[in-house]
């Protein structure tokens, strides 16, 4: 689920479009389709096949009633509020940074790039672990936290900033690279128009950077709903109140309720292949944008992404 | 309005170690088109955007219509620009993109569209209202810039390389149609150019940079007829400097192979600026002697042929004659040939004068 690859939106791996050179072999090239189908059956539709098969596997009934449970409702309450309160900081925060970088130089500009991705580097549990020595019972900000009577490790706030954490990236990321690819002309063209800062970024910033915006929110709000190693270090596994989705399902694994962990698990999966679904869309609108003029490589709108080796 | 700059000077790099304008001074005319001139990293560009404002001097002023603007942000100098890449907004339509300059000035709607349709007939893009910029060919997105850059009446209209990234024959189309906008516009414009030809035919002023500095300002005649130095003689026109001395009242160069008749005092140092078209060539079928070139690449283009000839003292020289002279005297690839200069300028060399 954690799709973090750093591509633009707009561009587009094509499969089966035109006739390749033909070097190699038939059955080289059978060989090949066969290897990728196999993989992707095993790997990719098999899981897909077991999680929902085993989620109905007792019935609808069971399936419902687990979804419907309360410390289910809370889960995914906890859930949604993480990427709720996660994906518009994030947005706030990519797109001061993108703009601080690429519109203005000063010391340490490089570092600061480096530093925007650590989160990717560095292991989500390490992440989790870093929270709590920082605002955990003996941490840095122990005697402040204490003085206010607030909880962050094992409630609420320490989820949230784990979420905030790992998907800080994502965003920024992405409209930095639209960002720095279309330059700054535009922006010079509506100032010697007489335009205000706020103006030509309402006007003209915001609108060249919407596709690669929308692209990084999808990505944002897909890790902030399936994260699981930096939050489960933070949680604490309180049922029903610091559980959200991903460690909810682990929970009811290991109680051996397969039935209801593969249904709060065919949930996640379906935001998955919905995070899926959208971005394959975003990406399809940008490169439409991008080709208004040329029709001849306008894909078919709204398809599922295509699989490797099997549309040739 | 009159734009005007005085010991304008910006330095780039960390240390202030590259140098972008070197204490410039210059005065455009109000109602005419001044071209600042030159090759690329003479500057140019970073002294129109000095002008724009888009660029802080690092010392120098900047005068728009006699009022003192260097210290005026950008979007107050109500100044119109068009980039070199046209910088046209791609999500907005032709019409808005014309229309936003009045559009945050919160113009009337009527008013808006009147100014929108008025300029596109001026740019002769009617019926383009509609199409988004990556819907136009080159020439239309340069118009559409610059009746962008006309739709808030500015005081001074600034052009980067207007025609840099358009094939030559496009270039040529909407240089002389410029040249009839400007005539009905009469704003007073600085235009920013590599191309010799594109500012000698549209400006009245010429201002000719290099390194930063003011190689040579003036009209267009000026500069052509009289080069203030070598740079300028080979910039313009692509002339070659030659050094001689005067000998029995005529100026000698290139061991005697080149002369002309001059009236200066016997023994005098002199330099000539010969341009390519400034020669004859002479086929001399037989005999040899230390006067003679001899002819290195013949390229034939269209009506003129261009010939290399290499002089007697080592140097080489470029000429340029009508394809018929060529043809009549049967001149080919290493053929010996004697050089008669026309009417070619040559000046005395004062002591202290170095190129």
């Amino acid at each position: 689920m954690s799709a973090a690859s750093p591509r633009a939106p707009g561009q587009r791996i094509y499969h089966g479009h035109g006739t390749p050179a033909k070097t190699e072999g038939r059955l080289a090239r059978l060989f090949l389709i066969g290897a990728a189908l196999a993989f992707w059956a095993l790997f990719l539709l098999a899981p897909l096949v077991v999680v929902f098969g085993s989620a109905l596997s007792e019935g609808i009934e069971v399936y419902v009633a687990a979804l419907a449970e309360p410390e289910t409702l809370s889960a995914i309450r906890l859930t949604l509020l993480a990427s709720a309160i996660a994906v518009p900081v994030n947005l706030l925060f990519g797109l001061s940074v993108a703009w601080l970088i690429s519109k203005y130089d000063f010391t340490g500009k490089s570092l600061l790039i480096t530093l925007i991705d650590l989160p990717f580097s560095v292991s989500p549990v390490i992440a989790g672990l870093m929270f709590v020595l920082l605002f955990g019972a003996r941490g840095w900000f122990a005697p402040l936290l204490e003085a206010l009577d607030a909880h962050v490790i094992f409630a609420v706030p320490g989820i949230v900033l784990a979420t905030l954490f790992i998907t800080a990236p994502l965003i920024a990321r992405e409209v930095l690279a639209v960002m720095q690819a279309q330059g700054d002309s535009e922006e010079e063209a509506a100032l010697t128009m007489g335009a205000s800062g706020w103006t030509i970024f309402r006007r003209i910033t915001l609108p060249k950077l919407k596709w690669g915006v929308i692209y990084g929110v999808i990505l944002c709000n897909a890790r902030a709903m399936g994260e699981f190693g930096a939050v489960s270090v933070v949680s604490g596994h309180i049922r029903g109140e610091t559980n959200t989705l991903p460690l909810h399902v682990e929970v009811l694994y290991n109680e051996y309720q397969f039935a209801a962990a593969f249904a709060v698990a065919s949930l996640l999966a379906f935001l998955a292949l919905l995070t899926l679904v959208l971005k394959q869309f975003v990406e399809w609108r940008a490169h439409k944008k991008l080709h208004a003029l040329s029709m001849q490589d306008v894909p078919a709108p709204l398809s599922l992404p295509p699989t490797p080796g099997v549309s040739s | 309005m009159t734009v005007s700059v005085e010991l304008l000077e910006k330095r780039f790099g960390s240390r202030r170690e590259v140098v972008g304008v070197d204490r410039v001074s210059f005065t455009a005319k109000e109602h005419g088109i001044t071209s600042l001139l030159g090759p690329s990293g003479s500057g140019k560009s970073t002294l129109l955007r000095l002008v724009a404002g888009l660029e802080v001097p690092d010392s120098g002023r900047v005068f728009i219509d006699g009022q003192d603007v260097t210290g005026v942000p950008v979007r107050q100098r109500q100044i119109g620009f068009v980039f070199q890449n046209y910088a046209l907004f791609r999500h907005m339509t032709v019409f808005d993109n014309v229309a936003f300059g009045l559009s945050i000035k919160k113009a009337p709607k009527s008013e808006i569209e009147g100014r929108v349709h008025e300029l596109l007939n001026l740019v002769q893009l009617r019926g383009y209202e509609r199409r988004l910029p990556d819907q136009l060919s080159g020439g239309q997105r340069q118009r559409v810039a610059l009746a962008r850059a006309l739709a808030t009446s500015p005081r001074v209209l600034l052009l980067d390389e207007p025609f840099g990234a358009l094939d030559t024959r496009v270039r040529v189309e909407l240089r002389d149609w410029l040249h009839l906008l400007h005539e009905k516009t009469q704003v007073t414009t600085l235009l920013v150019t590599h191309d010799q030809e594109e500012a000698l035919e549209l400006s009245e002023h010429v201002v000719l940079l290099k390194d930063g500095k003011i190689e040579q300002a003036g009209s267009p005649m000026d500069l052509y007829e009289s080069p203030s130095s070598a740079f300028v003689a080979s910039f313009l026109g692509g002339a070659k400097v030659l050094t001689g001395s005067v000998t029995d009242g005529r100026a000698q160069f290139a061991h005697d192979s080149l002369s002309a008749s001059v009236d200066l005092e016997e023994g005098a140092v002199v330099d000539a600026f010969v341009r390519p078209h400034d020669i004859r060539l002479q086929k001399v079928s037989k005999g040899s002697g230390a006067s003679l070139s001899r002819v290195l690449r013949v390229v034939r283009v269209g009506a003129y042929v261009k010939v290399s000839v290499l002089l007697p003292d080592g140097d080489s020289i470029h000429v340029q004659i009508p394809r018929h002279e060529l043809d009549e005297q049967g001149i080919a690839e290493g053929d010996r040939v004697v050089l008669d200069l026309r009417d070619v300028r040559v000046t005395q060399r004062t002591p202290s004068y170095v190129i």
